[in-house]
């Protein structure tokens, strides 16, 4: 039982200083950083306290309490899937927007090119 | 005298574009032509331009929905009072446009779509499709409280109500289907058109037999979130 105690500390406090490092060097912006965070602190706090993972095992009726932190981890990793594929839903539609603005834009640079040279520039374009 | 855009969706078409651009010339001198190349890795843009259109290039490969919103965002930005979409592999017949623009510039429909279906035995689709085109035709004719018979036409007509609505959200993948289902939710008359059309005059088609199946799964499934969607 202590060594699964052991491995639910070392395991989320290794979480929670891994995704700090990260974001303390830009690789991650604290916007992303956050569902990882809060996830890290529930799980830590719960492999601390003995106490109050069984409570909570109790009330939700699992007979063995470190299996409440398997579940919640499992939960929050849905959690955090299902938030990046919102987020990459909005990045496709930004970068649909751009791709088309950047070809609009383009293109009329080329027109206006073209009329200042009386049309003779089509093919350099 | 309406302006009229015509805008040629292209990925890829190398072959068959410089055909369909002529046939426009000749046959619809009226419009104005707009190659949307959609990052084709062919020489679909030295072609068009080789022609004199206008083209205007995406970065990479949106797919057909991305392709023509970019048409009707043009046709927004330089204030044209119809866009017309034209297949840019030789299916559709220039012939054909003053038909489908009827509706439009009567003011009867704020998009006319062009279809193979109302001449009867015009054309016959391999069986597979056929199957694929009915449960279409079904599920949209009681979405839409009438009867459309060529729902994934891409030869269509649409007047400045329907250029600022598709300019505004355009579907993707398979977007005929859905911008049907769209545009009459948005409030907007459609009006179905007998037109006939070629077979294709170069390229392949983008939908596969394999393909077919994901195609009518993914379109149905769209189709009724789009009627959930707020």
């Amino acid at each position: 039982m202590d060594i699964v105690k052991i491995i639910a500390i070392t395991g989320s406090a290794t979480l929670l200083l891994v995704v700090f490092e990260m974001v303390r060097r830009g690789r991650l912006k604290e916007r992303y950083s956050l569902l990882w965070l809060f996830s890290g602190c529930v799980l830590l706090v719960l492999s601390l306290s003995r106490g109050l993972l069984e409570y909570i095992s109790r009330l939700v009726g699992i007979f063995y309490p470190p299996s409440l932190l398997f579940l919640l981890a499992f939960l929050f990793l849905l959690l955090i899937t299902l938030h990046f594929s919102a987020v990459i839903s909005g990045l496709t539609e930004k970068n649909k927007q751009l791709a088309q603005e950047i070809a609009l834009l383009r293109q009329s640079v080329e027109e206006l090119r073209s009329r200042d040279t009386g049309g003779s520039s089509r093919e350099d374009a | 005298m309406a302006r009229i855009l015509i805008i040629i969706p292209a990925y890829n078409e190398e072959e068959s574009l410089p055909g369909v651009i002529q046939d426009l010339r000749t046959r619809f001198a009226e419009g104005d032509i707009l190659v949307v190349n959609d990052g084709s890795r062919d020489r679909t843009a030295e072609k068009a331009r080789q022609e004199g259109v206008a083209v205007v290039t995406l970065p990479f490969n949106l797919g057909i929905g991305g392709a023509v919103q970019t048409g009707y965002r043009y046709a927004r930005a330089k204030g044209y009072d119809i866009a017309v979409q034209f297949d840019g592999d030789g299916q559709h017949m220039a012939a054909e446009i003053p038909a489908l623009l009827a509706p439009v510039i009567a003011g009867r429909a704020d998009l006319a779509v062009g279809s193979r279906f109302l001449t009867p035995g015009s054309y016959r689709p391999p069986f597979f499709r056929k199957i694929g085109i009915r449960v279409f035709s079904n599920v949209l004719s009681a979405m839409l409280g009438m009867r459309v018979t060529d729902t994934t036409s891409g030869f269509r007509a649409a007047n400045r109500k329907a250029i600022a609505f598709f300019e505004r959200g355009y579907p993707e993948d398979y977007p005929e289907v859905e911008s049907l289902v769209l545009l009459h939710r948005g409030g907007r008359v459609i009006e179905e058109v007998p037109v006939s059309m070629r077979d294709r005059t170069g390229g392949k088609s983008s939908i596969t037999p394999i393909r077919s199946v994901y195609y009518m799964i993914k379109v149905l499934l769209a189709v009724f979130i789009d009627v959930l969607k707020k």
